[in-house]
């Protein structure tokens, strides 16, 4: 105890004094180099957690929901355009990024214990998980679905006339937006009863 | 004069064996393509998505789905048609209902909401594509038939 004490009064002391031998033009260039790498390394490891092969990295990812998403519209299509995991499921915009990157280290935590790691437990887990998306979403008024769908550059006129009118009367008011009528367009849905619009209480089960 | 046995036996034979040459040829609806070996799938026909309804060939004809269904999960946890053709929901959607024959279990029982035999619409409604029929087909609903012997006079 006292010799860690000694050893941070030891630090604390190099910290405060003035450098003796280094000039201030060392320091500061010096100090304005390492920052540039450092952020950058920062970045550079961000960006890497961003990708879909990392996404896909787990079994959990592989195995379930990018499974589904190949068959959805968002992986394969007319003309090639694709979004890829963190299109949809990351912030772009860098502070609501960082903010959701400090939220998935509760995945990390997931992944660690296992949280999805069957079939089962993950078909069990599907609601609460995709409740958060939608909060997410509601919540950001589906900011990473417009990101590519601009309301302003959309052409009525080349929609059906269901998704016409839809679009002009609900999404224009901005009393929905897209997440409220486009559930599970890229994944499966998990068990709707009590969800807004779906609420049929089925004779089924 | 009657044939002896062993001609109309032998007649008989040639027959047989000459059946391969006489049967036309069939194609299947796959093509000429043996089975060993995969065709190329024509390429895929362009949906119909106009939103009008069609008359039905017969009254009690499924009516067919005049939208894409695309994408449109109909699994134990969610139906999307029901989201617009639902009871609930035909106000806003301005859809037709689903039939109140799909409130009825199999006795006749009518439930609060759509029977399981009736949950899996694209059992029976299918949404159409723009494509020529692989097969002739000379339908006639019920009211050609009668105008028709309508205009044959009475009997």
């Amino acid at each position: 105890m006292r010799r860690a004490l000694d050893l941070l009064l030891y630090v604390w002391a190099i910290l405060t004094r003035p450098a003796a031998y280094l000039s201030l033009g060392f320091l500061t260039v010096g100090g304005f180099l390492a920052g540039i790498a450092f952020w950058g390394a920062f970045n550079t490891a961000l960006e890497l957690t961003n990708t879909e092969t990392f996404c896909t990295g787990c079994h959990e990812m592989h195995d379930n929901v990018f499974q589904e998403l190949k068959a959805t519209i968002h992986y394969s299509n007319r003309s090639g355009v694709r979004a890829s995991c963190p299109d949809c499921h990351v912030p772009h915009e860098w502070t609501d990024k960082i903010a959701r990157k400090m939220q998935a280290s509760k995945e990390v935590w997931g992944k660690i214990f296992g949280t999805i790691s069957t079939p089962d437990k993950f078909a069990a887990m599907r609601r609460k998980l995709a409740e958060h998306e939608w909060h997410r979403l509601k919540s950001n008024d589906s900011l990473e679905c417009r990101n590519c769908h601009s309301f302003v550059s959309m052409d009525f006129t080349r929609q059906s006339a269901r998704a016409a009118e839809m679009h002009g009367s609900l999404l224009a008011s901005g009393e929905k937006t897209c997440i409220d009528c486009h559930k599970g367009i890229a994944h499966k849905l998990p068990d709707m009863r009590g969800v807004p619009g779906w609420d049929v209480s089925w004779e089924i089960r | 004069m009657k044939p002896p046995r062993q001609t109309l036996l032998l007649a008989a034979m040639l027959l047989l064996a000459a059946l391969p040459a006489l049967a036309v040829e069939l194609t299947g609806l796959r093509g000429p393509t043996p089975l060993t070996e995969e065709p190329t799938p024509p390429p895929l026909p362009r949906e119909v998505n106009d939103d009008r309804r069609q008359a039905r060939a017969w009254p009690e004809q499924p009516p067919v789905i005049p939208h894409t269904i695309t994408g449109y999960q109909i699994t134990l946890n969610a139906n999307k048609c029901l989201s617009c053709h639902g009871r609930q929901f035909t106000a806003q959607s301005q859809a037709p209902m689903i039939s109140i024959t799909h409130f009825q279990n199999r006795d006749g029982q009518v439930l609060a909401s759509v029977s399981p035999r009736r949950y899996f619409c694209t059992q029976c409604h299918l949404a159409q594509t723009v494509i020529e029929p692989m097969v002739e087909n000379d339908f006639e609903d019920i009211d050609t038939i009668l105008d028709r012997q309508r205009a044959a006079g009475p009997k």
